[in-house]
């Protein structure tokens, strides 16, 4: 009998522990595809964050560091200097990569840090129970901002494709989505690009992806991607951002 | 009874203080002596005063902190004015005449007098009143010889900047033939 | 041996490391450690290693972490605010049970402080610092040779017990000069590391380095793993040195910068009669306890003196343990005691009694 879906060699055989219809579980799978499709996982080092995927080590087979909260870019910066040879990554939530280590993202960018980033956008902090993150929309009600998120007090949700864009040393910048098959399939080609960016020593390497919580956002699985193709897509459009592969060309 | 020499070098940031302490920590090593070097440092360098602590011991140093100087080299009147009063008894003061307009107080204290920053500018070098400094303190006190010096400042000296050894030696001769 | 040369404090523990095999630097400017990055910026590149200078101390240090996990030697170096700042990465660094050195070349606090030599950080060195139960080995030289002699042996040390180990100077000890050697018997050998994240080349099970362990029972069963191995390190690894201490009635306990100091007054003390010497802790953790216990048994008293208003005091008063008096004589903010000030305090203390 023909086997048409299997797990990703990469992907180790466990359960993972995120809540029912949160997309984390895609997007792990993703990475580990495009880490097989490269052959790459003998050499490849992952780093995870602080946050709900702070587990990622246990669910990748290659080796893998836990960093501190908004530290992944700096440890993968370690890592990858350490042995330039292997390859890098950092699976990084919105907290993580856009509040606490802020400076982190910029400056692994800025030195164009060989490097590829895996930023989970979902709009709100999740493993500690639903508080208001950088990415949280405008009017967005969470924990920690119970009448929705005021400009006034709370300022404005940060836009991290299009700020890194504007980096000299960013490669490459892209949001995805994974709210359904077409974006999945879009989303994966992004994730190996950004691989392949690294291999091909082009620098630092974004993925932003759009991913839902249906646990704090307070709605069904079904319910929180409709939510996040309403609210979250037209504040955070989808697309190249920068890509100096297509400037190269030109 | 260990010979040491306890020197402070002090003047304005730029006169080459640091570098006169740097040559003579060097000629004290390279002749099998003790030695250690103390800069003071931070904002202070930047235009302010600067000093530095050399000592040079047959015994090792225990403290390179400098209480009380055997030697003091002023080139400026308010590092004369701050380390005068801490020489020892019977120990040397070495002025820069054309920087500081008055004289030592004490009595017990030898004192040399060297129009040191002049010298420099006649000899079209103004930045070597430092070695001419040094040149006069080997041939007064009995811390280093001539030849020490001369072997601690090639030393001191950079190997791309060579060129600067014969003009630093020439103005360590004037210091050390200089006659009041 | 090399020749004998004339070197910064600073300069000469940047040229030590990389003697001994450190190829990995990770820092941020701060006076008055500035001399040690300077010089790993123009010296790594030329033996083919990395000098990075990176956005913050957090970053620095967490930059060291990855790279430990990675298995080659690694380092920072700092002064006091920007230690603090690491704090963060080295508690994660011992959790993760990670070797590197850390350099403190201590400037008076708090705050912004002032940036002249101090001993004021020895409670954060050698009680954490960070979160959690966890120790560094603590090395304070007092002379630029014992910096570079220092150096070699933290790596060394690092590497067999597999944690952070920091080397506490002063900005005196930074940038002063000495004559050095270094001795090139030593140093270079990384080991092998079988836990680091090198890849797995498809040929082993994949590494994790982590600190992360969600189990109460897990997590305690590998703190107090971890503390038999600090155990081992109490036994093992205590470093000290005894100067005119051996018919002592008074002793004087002081580390780095101002054991120097009290060596000065200990001599001109006993030009005058006083049978007075040093203990000088080497290795601040783990502390000489019984270097002092022994002594408390036939000194008189004993004056720790320190660049605080008294921190390392208190492990001199817990290993004389109430058995003699303990008295202490500190300056702090960045200046230094001289000689004559500890003198005149142990004559103080022993009364007419020489």
């Amino acid at each position: 009998m023909a086997i048409v879906f299997e797990r990703p060699k990469s992907l180790s055989d466990v359960t993972l522990h995120y809540c029912p219809g949160c997309t984390h579980g895609i997007i792990h799978r993703l990475i580990a595809e495009v880490i097989d499709e490269l052959d790459i996982e003998g050499k490849t080092i992952g780093v995870a964050p602080v946050g709900c995927s702070v587990f990622a080590y246990n669910y990748f087979n290659c080796d893998m560091q836990e960093a501190a909260h908004g530290r992944a870019p700096a440890v993968a910066t370690g890592i990858k200097r350490a042995d330039p040879g292997n390859i890098v990554f950092t699976y990084q939530g919105d907290g993580d990569l856009a509040a606490i280590g802020t400076a982190e993202t910029v400056h692994a960018a800025a030195r164009s840090e060989n490097i590829t980033v895996i930023f989970v956008n979902n709009a709100i902090y999740g493993m500690t129970g639903g508080q208001m993150a950088p990415t949280s929309l405008v009017g967005q009600v969470t924990q920690t901002s119970p009448y929705g998120r005021k400009t006034e007090t709370q300022g404005y949700p940060l836009k991290v494709c299009e700020t890194l864009a504007t980096i000299q040393g960013t490669a490459y910048a892209e949001r995805v989505s994974v709210d359904d098959v077409k974006n999945i399939k879009k989303a994966k080609a992004a994730i190996k690009k950004a691989f392949e960016n690294q291999l091909a020593g082009r620098g630092f390497s974004i993925v932003e992806v759009l991913s839902t919580c249906p646990t704090n956002w307070g709605l069904s699985p079904v319910e929180a991607l409709g939510w996040l193709r309403e609210n979250m897509m037209p504040h955070y459009p989808l697309g190249i951002y920068k890509d100096i592969t297509k400037e190269e060309k030109k | 009874m260990n010979q040491t020499s306890e020197l402070i070098i002090a003047g304005f940031g730029g006169q080459g203080i640091l570098f006169a302490g740097k040559v003579l920590a060097y000629g004290g090593m390279l002749a099998a002596k003790e030695v250690s070097w103390l800069p003071s440092y931070g904002p202070e360098m930047r235009g302010g005063t600067a000093n530095c602590h050399v000592i040079v011991s047959d015994a090792p140093v225990s403290s390179p902190i400098i209480t009380n100087p055997t030697l003091l080299i002023a080139m400026n009147k308010p590092s004369l004015d701050k380390f005068e009063d801490a020489l020892v008894p019977g120990g040397m003061v070495f002025v820069d005449s054309t920087l500081i307009d008055r004289q030592v107080k004490r009595s017990d204290v030898r004192v040399h007098y060297i129009p040191a920053t002049q010298l420099a500018q006649d000899m079209n070098a103004p930045k070597l009143a430092n070695m001419i400094m040094l040149g006069k303190l080997i041939a007064e006190a009995d811390m280093l010889t001539y030849d020490e010096v001369k072997t601690g400042l090639g030393k001191s000296v950079p190997s791309s900047k060579q060129d600067l050894l014969a003009l630093n030696l020439k103005a360590i001769n004037a210091g050390y033939g200089y006659k009041a | 041996m090399s020749d004998k040369v004339l070197m910064k404090g600073n300069e000469a523990i940047a040229e030590a490391a990389m003697r001994a095999g450190c190829r990995h630097f990770f820092g941020y400017p701060i006076t008055p450690q500035t001399e040690l990055a300077a010089y790993m910026a123009k010296k790594m590149p030329k033996v083919g290693g990395l000098f990075l200078q990176a956005e913050s101390e957090v970053a620095a240090i967490n930059m060291v972490y990855g790279a430990a996990g990675a298995g080659v030697r690694v380092m920072t170096s700092s002064s006091s605010p920007g230690i603090s700042l690491k704090q963060e990465g080295i508690s994660y660094i011992a959790g993760a049970d990670l070797p590197c050195l850390i350099v403190n070349i201590v400037r008076g606090g708090p705050g912004l402080g002032g940036i002249q030599p101090a001993q004021s950080d020895y409670f954060q060195a050698t009680r954490g610092g960070g979160h959690g139960d966890y120790r560094l080995i603590v090395l304070a030289p007092s002379s630029v040779q014992e910096m570079v002699d220092l150096t070699y042996l933290a790596f060394d040390l690092g590497d067999k017990y597999r944690m952070p180990v920091m080397i506490i100077g002063d900005g005196m000890l930074g940038q002063m000069m000495e004559p050095v050697v270094f001795d090139d018997t030593k140093g270079g050998g990384t080991g092998e590391k079988a836990w680091a994240t090198t890849g797995t080349r498809m040929a082993r099970k994949r590494n994790i380095i982590n600190s992360l362990y969600i189990t109460p029972e897990e997590l305690e069963k590998l703190v107090w793993e971890r503390e038999k191995k600090y155990d081992t390190v109490r036994a093992a690894e205590v470093r000290f040195e005894q100067y005119a201490a051996g018919d002592a009635e008074y002793i004087i306990a002081a580390y780095g910068t101002t054991a120097r100091i009290a060596k000065n007054a200990i001599d001109t003390l006993r030009r005058e009669g006083y049978k007075v010497g040093l203990i000088r802790p080497i290795t601040l953790w783990p502390f000489p306890n019984e270097a002092f216990s022994r002594a408390a048994k036939t000194a008189k008293a004993f004056l720790t003196v320190e660049m605080s208003t008294g921190q390392m005091v208190e492990d001199v008063r817990l290993s004389v343990d109430g058995k003699v008096p303990v008295h202490f004589y500190g300056r702090t903010g960045g200046m230094v005691p001289s000689p004559a000030e500890i003198i005149e305090k142990i004559k103080s203390i022993a009364g007419g009694d020489k």
